[in-house]
C-alpha cells in the first residue's frame, strides 16, 4: 500500500484528526502556562486568519485587489461597540449583534463594490485604498455633532461576549480545570475559523467559486462564457466584507476597547501581506500566512529585546521598528523568491510558471 | 477675506505639489503599468535629507540663508535619485514580467522599511523645518498669498514644463514614449529599455525629493510617515487624470489640491445645521447655544481627495484624461 492510500484510510484519517483536535484542544493551556499573554495573542492570531480568509475572498478566488479590507473589520467592531457598551447605553445579546454588524458589513462592501464594478487592476486598488481611508477618517470624526463614535478617543467598556448567561470574559472552574477568559475566547474563534474555513473550502469548489475564479483568470472571457460578472463580482464584495465584519466583532468582544487607531492602512495591508505570504487562493496557505505573520513578530518582540540588552547592554532598536523592518524585508524577499506564497493554490501556480514578460 | 480666493491659492500651492509628485507615479506607471508604492516615501525622503542639511548649516550659521535652500535641495535630490535607482535596480527589476500583484507587494514592503528606517534616523516625533528664509505675505484682492507659496507654485510650473520638454522633444523622451507604448518592439528598434525604465525612475524621484522639500517648507515640518498620505493623494491625483498620461497628472494634482481647500473652507459652512431653514426651529435651543451645529468640518479635509477620485471614475473609469483601458488591465 502507498504512501498516499495509507494516508487516506479511514482509520488512519480518524486517528490523525483526534490528534489534531486534542492538539488544539490543549494547547491554550500549554500556552497559559507560558503567561495569559501567549494565549491572548493566538486569539488574535485567529482573527487574523478569519480576516484573511475573508480577504482571500475578494482577492484570491475573484482577484479583485482590496486595499481597503480593514473598513469592513472597523464596521463590525464599532457595531458590537456601540450596541453592547455603555456608550450609548445598550447591552443586546450576541446573536443580534453579530449578525447586524455581519450586514452592515456586508452593505459596506455593496456600497464599495456597485460603484468600482467597471474598474480594473489598479484602479480598483487606490478606490478600495480611499474606501478604507474614507470610513476610518468617518470613524474618527463622528464624535460631532452627535456623538456617535466618540472619536480618536475609541469606545471603551465594550461588553464581552456572552452566550445565555455564561460570559465568556472571567474565570470559570469546569472539570478541575481553571478556563481564563482567553481560554474560552480561543475554544470560541477556532470553533469559529473552523467555520470559516469549511464554508471557504465549500465556496471555492461551488458554482460561485468556480465563476470567481473565472472572472480572475479573464473577465471577458468569464462573460462570454454566461457568468453574470457583475452580481458575483459584487457576492465576492459582499461575502469578504460580512467575514470582515464578524471578525470585527469578535474583536470589539475580545479587546473591550476599540478605537479608529486599530483600523488604519497598514492594517489592511498586514492582511493583504498575509494573503499573499500563505498563497493567495489556498484556503489552507493563507490560514497558515495569517498564523505566521501573527506569531513571527511576537516571537521577535520576545527575543530581539533581551538580545540587544545583552549584546549591547541597551535596547537600541525598539523591537516593534525591527519587526516592522523584518516585515517589509520578507515582502520584498516573497515576491522575488516565492510570488505565489508559501503554499500556492494549484492554478495559481500553473499560472506563474506560465507567465511570461509582460 | 475673502474665502473663495485665498481657498483658490492654498489649494493651488499643494495642488501643485500633488501634481509634481503625481508625475512620478504616473511616469513610472506609464512604462512600466507599476504603482510605485514607494514614491511617496521617496518624497519623504526627500524632505528628511532637505531638513537635516538645511539645519545643519543654518547652526553653522555663517552661510547665506538661499545658499543654505540651495544645499539642501542640492543634496536631497541626488540622494532620492540614488534611492530611485537602488529601487528599481534591486526590488522592481527582478521582478519584471512576474503578475501585477508581485511588485505591487514589493513596492509596498519597500515603502514600510524605508519609512521605518527613516523612524530610526529621525525618531518618532515629527521635526520642524528651520524656517531660514523670510517669508512676506502679499495681499492680493483680500487674500494673502506668501512667498513660499509664490515659489512652489513657480517651482513646480517649471519642473512640470521642463519634465514635458524632456518627454517631448528630447531623444530620451522619445525613447520613454515607445518604452511605454511597446517594449517589446521599442526594444527592437534599438532602445535600451533598462536603461530608459533606470531613467524614468531617477527622474521620478528626482520630482519627488523636490516636492518633499516644497511640502516641508511649506508646512514647516517633516516627519517619517508624510509621505504615506501625500503619495496616497498624489497617486489619487494622477489616477483622476487618467494614469499613465502627464498631463493629465498635473490636471488631477492641480484639481485635487484644490478641490480638497475649497471643499476644506466651505464644508463646515455647507453643513451647518442650524443654516438650514427647516431644521433650524427643531435645533433651536443648541444653535441659540453654540451658535451652530456643524455635521462635517474641515476635520473631514483628507476625505475629499478620495470622494472626488471616487466620483470621477464611476464616470470615467481611465480618469479624466486617460486613454480606454484594453480588456486585460
Amino acid at each position: 500500500m502507498n504512501v498516499a492510500a495509507w494516508r487516506s484510510a479511514p482509520v488512519v484519517r480518524g486517528i490523525g484528526m483526534a490528534a489534531i483536535t486534542l492538539a488544539l484542544a490543549v494547547l491554550p493551556f500549554i500556552l497559559a502556562s507560558q503567561g495569559t499573554a501567549w494565549v491572548r495573542i493566538t486569539n488574535l492570531a485567529i482573527l487574523f486568519a478569519l480576516l484573511s480568509l475573508g480577504l482571500n475572498i475578494v482577492v484570491g478566488f475573484a482577484g479583485l485587489l482590496d486595499l481597503g479590507y480593514v473598513a469592513f473589520y472597523g464596521v463590525g467592531a464599532y457595531t458590537w461597540a456601540l450596541l453592547a457598551s455603555p456608550h450609548f447605553g445598550l447591552h443586546l445579546p450576541f446573536w443580534i449583534i453579530l449578525p447586524t454588524g455581519a450586514l452592515l458589513a456586508c452593505l459596506f462592501g455593496l456600497m464599495l463594490g456597485a460603484p468600482t464594478l467597471k474598474l480594473r487592476g489598479d484602479y480598483l486598488a487606490i478606490v478600495t485604498l480611499g474606501f478604507g481611508e474614507i470610513v476610518r477618517i468617518f470613524l474618527n470624526n463622528l464624535s460631532q455633532p452627535v456623538n456617535l463614535t466618540n472619536g480618536p478617543q475609541g469606545v471603551t467598556l465594550i461588553d464581552p461576549m456572552r452566550i445565555g448567561g455564561f460570559s465568556l470574559a472571567g474565570s470559570h472552574q469546569l472539570f478541575g480545570f481553571e478556563f481564563s477568559g482567553p481560554i474560552k475566547y480561543y475554544y470560541l474563534l477556532l470553533l469559529v475559523l473552523l467555520a470559516v474555513i469549511v464554508v471557504n473550502l465549500r465556496l471555492q469548489d461551488s458554482r460561485i467559486g468556480r465563476a470567481w475564479m473565472a472572472i480572475r483568470e479573464d473577465e471577458t472571457a468569464a462573460k462570454a462564457m454566461g457568468i453574470d460578472t457583475r452580481n458575483v463580482k459584487l457576492l465576492a464584495f459582499a461575502m469578504g466584507a460580512s467575514f470582515g465584519g464578524i471578525a470585527g466583532g469578535l474583536f470589539s468582544s475580545i479587546q473591550t476597547f476599540i478605537s479608529p487607531e486599530s483600523f488604519v492602512l497598514e492594517q489592511s495591508v498586514m492582511v493583504l501581506a498575509m494573503v499573499v505570504l500563505g498563497g493567495m487562493g489556498n484556503v489552507w496557505g493563507v490560514v497558515a500566512g495569517a498564523l505566521l505573520l501573527s506569531f513571527v513578530p511576537e516571537v521577535l518582540r520576545y527575543t530581539v529585546e533581551p538580545l540587544q540588552k545583552s549584546l549591547l547592554g541597551q535596547v537600541v532598536v525598539a523591537p516593534e521598528v525591527i519587526r516592522m523592518l523584518l516585515f517589509g524585508l520578507a515582502l520584498v524577499l516573497m515576491m522575488r523568491f516565492r510570488p505565489a506564497g508559501l503554499f500556492p493554490s494549484q492554478v495559481r501556480r500553473r499560472e506563474l510558471e506560465s507567465a511570461g514578460p509582460a | 477675506m475673502d474665502i473663495f480666493l485665498q481657498q483658490l491659492i492654498n489649494g493651488l500651492t499643494l495642488g501643485s505639489v500633488y501634481a509634481v509628485v503625481a508625475l512620478g507615479y504616473t511616469m513610472v506607471y506609464g512604462i512600466i503599468q507599476l504603482i510605485n508604492f514607494a514614491h511617496g516615501e521617496v518624497v519623504m525622503v526627500g524632505a528628511m535629507v532637505a531638513l537635516t542639511v538645511i539645519g545643519a548649516l543654518a547652526a553653522s550659521g555663517s552661510m547665506p540663508p538661499f545658499l543654505i535652500l540651495t544645499a539642501g535641495v542640492l543634496c536631497a535630490v541626488p540622494v532620492c535619485m540614488i534611492l530611485g535607482y537602488l529601487l528599481e535596480r534591486v526590488a522592481y527589476r527582478p521582478l519584471r514580467g512576474a503578475p501585477r500583484l508581485a511588485p505591487l507587494i514589493t513596492a509596498i514592503g519597500v515603502s514600510i522599511i524605508l519609512q521605518h528606517v527613516a523612524l530610526l534616523i529621525f525618531s518618532r516625533n515629527p521635526r520642524s523645518f528651520p524656517q531660514i528664509v523670510a517669508n512676506p505675505v502679499f495681499d492680493i484682492g483680500g487674500a494673502s498669498i506668501s512667498a513660499v507659496q509664490i515659489a512652489i507654485m513657480l517651482i513646480s510650473l517649471a519642473m512640470m514644463a521642463a519634465l514635458t520638454f524632456v518627454v517631448y522633444r528630447t531623444r530620451l523622451g522619445m525613447a520613454m514614449r515607445a518604452t511605454s507604448e511597446n517594449p517589446a518592439v521599442a526594444g527592437l528598434m534599438g532602445i535600451d529599455i533598462n536603461r530608459v525604465i533606470t531613467f524614468t525612475f531617477v527622474l521620478g524621484a528626482a520630482l519627488g525629493a523636490m516636492a518633499g522639500v516644497m511640502v516641508g517648507t511649506y508646512y514647516g515640518i517633516a516627519h517619517y510617515k508624510m509621505g504615506a498620505l501625500l503619495g496616497m493623494k498624489a497617486f489619487s491625483a494622477a489616477v483622476l487624470g487618467g494614469i499613465g498620461n502627464l498631463g493629465g497628472a498635473m490636471l488631477g494634482g492641480l484639481l485635487l489640491g484644490v478641490v480638497e481647500a475649497l471643499g476644506t473652507g466651505y464644508i463646515g459652512d455647507a453643513t451647518d445645521l442650524c443654516n438650514v431653514e427647516w431644521l433650524s426651529t427643531a435645533l433651536a435651543e443648541r444653535c441659540a447655544d453654540q451658535g451652530h451645529m456643524i455635521l462635517f468640518g474641515s476635520n473631514y479635509q483628507d476625505v475629499f481627495a478620495f470622494v472626488v477620485l471616487i466620483i470621477v471614475l464611476v464616470f470615467r473609469p481611465s480618469g479624466l484624461l486617460g486613454e480606454r483601458v484594453g480588456d486585460r488591465a
